[in-house]
């Protein structure tokens, strides 16, 4: 029997590959040879179980194609799409990042570079200032100085000139009085004019 | 099969009622409590495995995420960006197939695709998909199918009924392809594991004869794992392959 069998299943198998038909057949032939015993047909090929089969078949397949088709293959589906677009923002997060990294050195460095700048217009600025600053103070202290000698030397004129006034004054007098202790008489204008042309010769 | 010693290779894909609605009515037996329980760890698992919605995917949801990844650039790869309304009905078919064929590797499990008809109901439900969509969609330009561009006219008359006659044997090789492999997967199985048992029990000779049936078990066990796996890959590939045509009528 155990040889049997295989060499049975043999002629199965070509028969299950020839056509459902051609298979059917063969069950039907072995339903006969297995007389009225249930168990020896070939059950894979018992006509009798196919409608039961087939109930249950249909009521698991649906059930399986709703559950599949209503809740899990749309969650699944959304947790994908749901990672794609968070790693999709993340890269874009990233770059974006990125860039206002870049624009934030090229800021510094000209923030930097305007600085610089700055810095040396303010130098420049301060030493033009300083610099016009000490040439104004010298200036005036110059004019300053300048008038003051200029009013010494008017002083000085002015001092000379009284000088030499006085001293004609005083020569005046004092020909005056030689002339009148030695003439009697002279006035005193006519004194002076002595002096002054004595004076300017 | 009344000899516990016989090995019966056959007893495996036997029906048994585990309890009856009704009197008489409809059974539910072996056969639908496996289908039921793959569609039971089908949803739980997909369901469960995606309760947490994480950002950072755990291991089952990796799996999960997997399995849709696969199937979905299966369907778009065959059938294009219009094939993914009919993502969930592949899916479907190919978890409830790929979970069907594991639960039978499973010792002392029944393997609802074993069965013919099981095999055949869902061929035949895409060939009717198909023709149903592919009528809906193009109408009689669905038929272009059948007249391959770019033939000479005086080809067409041998052409045209071969076109017809292999999308009529789509639904019969879809099935047949799934449940021979699977039916004659685990009868080897047994038949191989059931040497080890009577060698084994012929004394001393026999029990080192046993091994190299123990050792083809082995391997064939490996085998049909690929296999199980596999078929469920064919047959959704195929079935993408198929709503192409549905879609695209004109070769």
């Amino acid at each position: 029997m155990a040889t049997e069998i295989p060499v049975m299943l043999v002629a199965e198998a070509s028969a299950a590959v020839d056509t459902v038909h051609a298979s059917t057949d063969a069950v039907a032939g072995m339903h006969e040879a297995g007389a009225a015993l249930h168990s020896k047909v070939f059950p894979p090929f018992d006509p009798s179980s196919f409608g039961a089969q087939l109930i249950w078949l249909t009521l698991t397949f649906v059930i399986l194609y709703f559950a599949m088709s209503r809740l899990a293959l749309p969650r699944i589906a959304s947790i994908i799409e749901l990672r794609k677009a968070r790693i999709d923002g993340d890269l874009s997060a990233a770059d974006a990042a990125r860039q206002k990294t870049d624009a934030a050195i090229t800021s510094y460095e000209a923030a930097v570079a305007a600085a610089r700048a700055k810095s040396q217009a303010i130098a420049e600025e301060t030493r033009n200032a300083i610099k016009a600053d000490i040439d104004a103070k010298r200036k005036s202290v110059e004019a300053d100085l300048f008038k003051t000698i200029a009013d010494a030397e008017a002083n000085i004129q002015a001092a000379k000139s009284a000088a030499i006034y006085h001293v004609s004054e005083i020569a005046a007098d004092t020909v005056k009085a030689l002339v009148t202790q030695l003439t009697g008489s002279a006035t005193h204008d006519e004194a002076l004019k002595a002096v002054t042309t004595v004076t300017k010769e | 099969m009344a000899d516990p010693n016989k090995v019966d290779p056959i007893h495996q894909f036997g029906l048994t009622n585990i309890f009856t609605f009704g009197d008489g009515g409809l059974g539910f037996t072996n056969s639908a409590l496996f289908m039921v329980l793959t569609v039971v760890l089908i949803v739980t698992f997909l369901l469960g495995s995606t309760t947490g919605r994480s950002m950072v995917p755990g291991r089952a949801q990796v799996v999960a995420e997997t399995l849709y990844d696969f199937v979905a650039n299966m369907v778009r790869g065959a059938a294009g960006a219009e094939g993914m309304k009919f993502f969930p009905f592949v899916f479907s078919l190919f978890m409830f197939v790929l979970m069907a064929n594991m639960f039978g590797m499973i010792p002392f499990f029944f393997t609802t695709t074993s069965h013919i008809i099981v095999p055949a109901a869902l061929a035949i439900l895409v060939f009717l998909v198909v023709v149903g969509y592919g009528l809906y969609r193009n109408g009689f330009k669905f038929f272009k199918l059948f007249v391959p561009a770019g033939v000479p006219g005086y080809v067409l008359p041998i052409v045209v009924p071969i076109e017809i006659v292999s999308f009529m044997s789509r639904p019969i090789s879809l099935s047949v392809r799934l449940f021979a492999n699977i039916l004659a997967g685990h009868i080897t199985l047994k038949v191989f594991a059931g040497f080890v048992y009577s060698l084994g029990s012929l004394g001393i000779l026999g029990f080192l004869g046993a091994s190299l049936p123990l050792i083809m078990t082995v391997a064939i066990t490996a085998l049909e794992f690929l296999v199980a796996a596999l078929q469920a890959y064919v047959f959704a590939v195929l079935t993408s392959m198929y709503i192409n045509d549905a879609i695209h009528p004109s070769h």
